[in-house]
């Protein structure tokens, strides 16, 4: 799609800079950009590469602390840069909408879908109050939500993630603009919802000629999406070329290098023998939160130095069944056995030792670490609290521990966790579990937060570790890539119940439960005609949670 | 509505915790009602007098008992003065302490009532303003204001308002002396001068709490997305970021409406208004503990009531516990 049509979007020798401090310092160094009527761009890289910050800059917007400080950016003629506040907001909204990230923080908690949807075309004047309900309606049928009659009257809260993405969605769409920006918006939903809300996306751009700018930092996400695509690092443009040929010939090393990610892939080890006692052995676990069942029945096994991967959907159990095994939640029936012993089910029943045995990774690392405690007091604290050392061996344990992980001593032990980056929070977060010296961690969505390269590093790192010091890991993920790189086995739940387990090998040829087989041909492939295929041989209906909710 | 009668049975519990604090804490001021009316002249006969018939002779424990039960059939007594004063004339005319009580209650409550009508519109909006102008003069020059004013003290702020709007510019009446025969119109215009010192007093904290919940929203994306739809900085405010900031404003506005009704002794005597407060002070100085004890407990349900309204109506502010999923 690349024949000449009207030129609508065109960036030149873009310049932003941010404020630290009290300095600027620079987030783009002179970026051009051209987008035609009806046209696709895909913008990716990983996280800092300033794809949002273009992204809004493209709508003449900038975030607090910073200022776009060159360049230009017209918009059909209209220069964005210099252009006064009013004249922008007649613009924003009506001709060129934005869609977030995240749909549930970007709703308003406080009204319903259908006055957010009515906002924009009422306050510009597009249409009136009944009339754009009207079509807000129509555009959420089209989008394929439930309900689309009765949906609007909801608020954010009441409606599920995927949902919500669809919602927005069709709220950008109100005035009809010329131009979206989709800014990661399905990087936080589960790969089933991502599938639906990408068809959904694709069909809607297409119907009314849309041109949109799509943000993300999923390469097979952004093959089914973008006309042409264009790669970011650190705020400078490394290439850009049409989908196919930038898929299938990558100039740039940093190009292939983030083709060349998801190559990771241990080798599965041999089956634990029959008559191992597993490390952690879970029998039969029933739980729930007050009145609401969240588990039925779950039971597996974890043998010394294996992992297993617990997949699932959000809501599908995998991280409540980590809160029973920790003991965080204690079953309503079934039993957590821990080298053959049964453990106490409330935590706070269990020794000393029973609690150093099974530790967490978090998947928020930011959240996870006390922002006011150096790195070395975070470490030092499980150190001292499981072994009793002081002082100087517990200095160098702690400097032995960030070894381990790969972090200098001398210059990460004084640290604050604001001062890391988001790989590096979660190597501490790794080296705290570690601290303990347990048999056992639960690694809960570790990688899913972080970009690929990096995701990779902490993946290469735990595998090290595991070598190294024999654990066994239950590793609760979404993304099945990262089950394909790591696991030895794998658990499928679904509501609170598991549908399939065995080895990884196994899993990933069929048959499978009708259910996994729905999560492996969800995942985009690097292959621009993937989505496309999947609709032809499924149909609309068949794909993501519609399909789902049939089962 | 389990959250509401849970909070209505800890109000209780704390009403009754205050009793027992108030009664111990009047009882151990040095003296007591027999030694303050008789002076100088107390002799022994005399105090024991007065104390049996007052039935202070009797046990801390025992009296604080008997007090409590007639509390549960809402008897709240008779003071010691109307006692003392009916048996010395020969036991005619006594007034209970809820009818002494009654008429100021409803004063308070009425000079309360015009403050909160003046001051929550007016310290919301300013707050609304100050968040629209933020770091601008108009920020400042409120926010100087606001700080001045309370941190002024308040019989200052009081003759201050009256010279202004009273003496130099005779608009309002420098005495508040109203009483029930009144007509509503010139009690409220006899209210007016305590009214607006009060205003001044409690509007700071309202203002900057509704100034600092808001921009404490600003950084949400719903708030950037309301700002990339093209809406106008004052609608982004007044529609996206203030029904979300409504509960911590809420509060707010509950306490200082709670401490209208409590903490307003000076401004009372300033403008001779007769408020509950200068009963109160008058009790506490002759150890008149029927009325103090009925004072506090007012003030103590004053602040629980108020509180769990504002309790309530931070819920139904939120679309989350409003409307369950």
């Amino acid at each position: 799609m690349t024949e000449a049509r009207d030129l609508l979007l065109k960036i030149r020798d873009l310049r932003i800079e941010g404020r630290s401090d009290e300095d600027w310092f620079p987030i783009i160094n002179g970026v051009d950009l051209d987008l035609h009527k009806g046209e696709v761009l895909g913008l990716i890289g990983e996280s800092g590469a300033g794809k949002s910050t273009i992204g809004l800059a493209a709508m003449g917007y900038t975030r607090d602390g910073v200022r776009i400080s060159g360049g230009s950016v017209e918009f059909d003629g209209i220069d964005l840069v210099n252009a006064p506040a009013r004249v922008k907001r007649g613009l924003l909204g009506r001709r060129i909408a934005y869609v977030a990230q995240s749909a549930a923080a970007s709703f308003n908690p406080a009204h319903r879908l259908i006055d957010q949807h009515v906002e924009a075309p009422v306050q510009h004047g597009v249409s009136g109050r009944s009339d754009s309900i009207a079509d807000g309606t129509e555009l959420y049928r089209k989008l394929r939500l439930p309900n689309p009659d009765e949906i609007g009257f909801r608020y954010p809260h009441q409606v599920s993630g995927g949902q919500l993405q669809r919602a927005m969605t069709a709220m950008a769409m109100a005035c009809r603009p010329d131009l979206i920006i989709f800014d990661e918006p399905t990087t936080a939903l589960d790969v089933t919802t991502q599938i639906e809300v990408l068809a959904a996306i694709r069909q809607i751009v297409q119907e009314f000629d849309t041109a949109a700018i799509y943000i993300t930092h999923d390469l097979a996400v952004v093959a089914q999406m973008a006309d042409r695509i264009k790669v970011l690092l650190r705020g400078d443009e490394v290439e850009e070329a049409d989908t196919r040929t930038m898929l299938s010939a990558p100039k740039e090393d940093y190009t292939k290098s983030l083709w060349a990610v998801r190559s990771f892939e241990r080798t599965e080890k041999p089956l634990a023998g029959a008559d191992e006692v597993p490390v952690v052995s879970v029998r039969g676990v029933t739980a729930a939160y007050g009145d609401t069942p969240v588990l039925h029945d779950v039971s597996f096994d974890i043998h010394a130095g294996r992992t297993v991967a617990v997949v699932g959907e959000s809501g599908s159990g995998k991280s409540t069944t980590a809160r029973c095994i920790t003991g965080l939640l204690p079953p309503l029936e079934g039993e957590v056995l821990f080298n053959g012993q049964v453990l106490p089910a409330d935590y706070r029943k269990r020794t000393k030792d029973q609690l150093r045995q099974a530790q967490m990774i978090y998947q928020m690392a930011d959240t996870a670490l006390n922002p006011r405690r150096t790195i070395g007091q975070i470490i030092g604290r499980p150190v001292q609290f499981y072994s009793g050392l002081h002082g100087l061996r517990l200095r160098d344990r702690v400097n032995e521990l960030l070894d381990q992980i790969e972090l200098d001593p001398d210059t990460f032990y004084h640290r604050l966790p604001s001062e890391l980056s988001g790989g590096q929070k979660q190597r501490v977060g790794i080296a705290r579990a570690l601290a303990a010296e347990p048999e056992f961690i639960i690694c809960d969505e570790v990688t899913s937060a972080l970009d690929q390269l990096v995701a990779e590093g902490i993946l290469r790192l735990l595998a090290r570790l595991q070598d190294e010091l024999g654990l066994s890991y239950m590793f609760i993920t979404h993304d099945l890539a990262t089950v394909r790189a790591i696991a030895d086995e794998v658990v499928v739940m679904k509501d609170g119940r598991v549908v399939e387990q065995g080895g990884k090998t196994e899993m990933f040829h069929p048959p499978h439960h009708a259910y996994t087989d729905l999560l492996l041909s969800s995942v985009p492939e690097m292959d621009p005609d993937w989505l496309d295929r999947l609709l032809a041989q499924r149909g609309v209906d068949n794909i993501g949670d519609a399909a789902v909710d049939k089962m | 509505m389990r959250i509401i009668l849970q909070r209505l049975g800890l109000g209780l519990i704390t009403l009754l915790v205050v009793s027992i604090v108030i009664f111990v804490a009047v009882n151990m001021l040095p003296g007591d009602f027999a030694q303050v009316i008789l002076g100088q002249g107390a002799t022994e006969e005399a105090s024991a007098a007065i104390r049996e018939s007052l039935e202070l002779d009797k046990s801390l424990t025992a009296r604080y008992f008997s007090w409590l039960g007639k509390l549960l059939t809402l008897d709240l007594g008779t003071s010691f003065a109307q006692l003392n004063f009916a048996s010395n004339m020969g036991g005619a005319g006594t007034v209970t302490v809820a009818e002494q009580i009654a008429p100021r209650l409803g004063n308070t409550l009425f000079l309360a009532g015009v403050t909160a009508a003046i001051a929550v519109p007016v310290s919301v909006m300013l707050g609304v303003l100050a968040a629209l102008y933020r770091n601008t003069p108009f920020d400042r020059a409120v926010n100087i204001f606001s700080l001045t004013s309370i941190s002024s003290p308040e019989f200052f702020l009081a003759y201050v308002l009256i010279l202004l709007l009273a003496v130099l510019n005779p608009i309002l009446q420098p005495l508040s002396n109203i009483n029930s025969d009144m007509s509503f119109g010139e009690k409220l215009e006899k209210t007016l001068l305590p009214a607006l010192t009060l205003t001044l007093v409690v509007m700071a904290h309202m203002m900057r709490m509704t100034r600092a919940a808001i921009i404490n929203l600003l950084a949400s994306p719903y708030i950037e997305m309301a700002r990339l739809k093209g809406m106008s900085p004052m609608r982004v405010i007044v529609r996206h970021a203030l029904p979300n900031a409504l509960a911590p404003i809420i509060n707010v506005i509950a306490l200082n409406l709670a401490y209208l009704i409590t903490g307003v002794v000076v401004v009372e005597v300033v403008f001779v208004y007769p408020g509950i407060g200068q009963l109160f002070v008058d009790s506490v100085k002759i150890r008149d503990i029927p009325v103090v004890q009925a004072c506090c407990l007012i003030f103590a349900a004053a602040y629980i009531l108020l509180n769990l309204t504002a309790d309530i109506l931070s819920i139904l502010s939120n679309p989350r516990l409003r409307h369950p999923k």
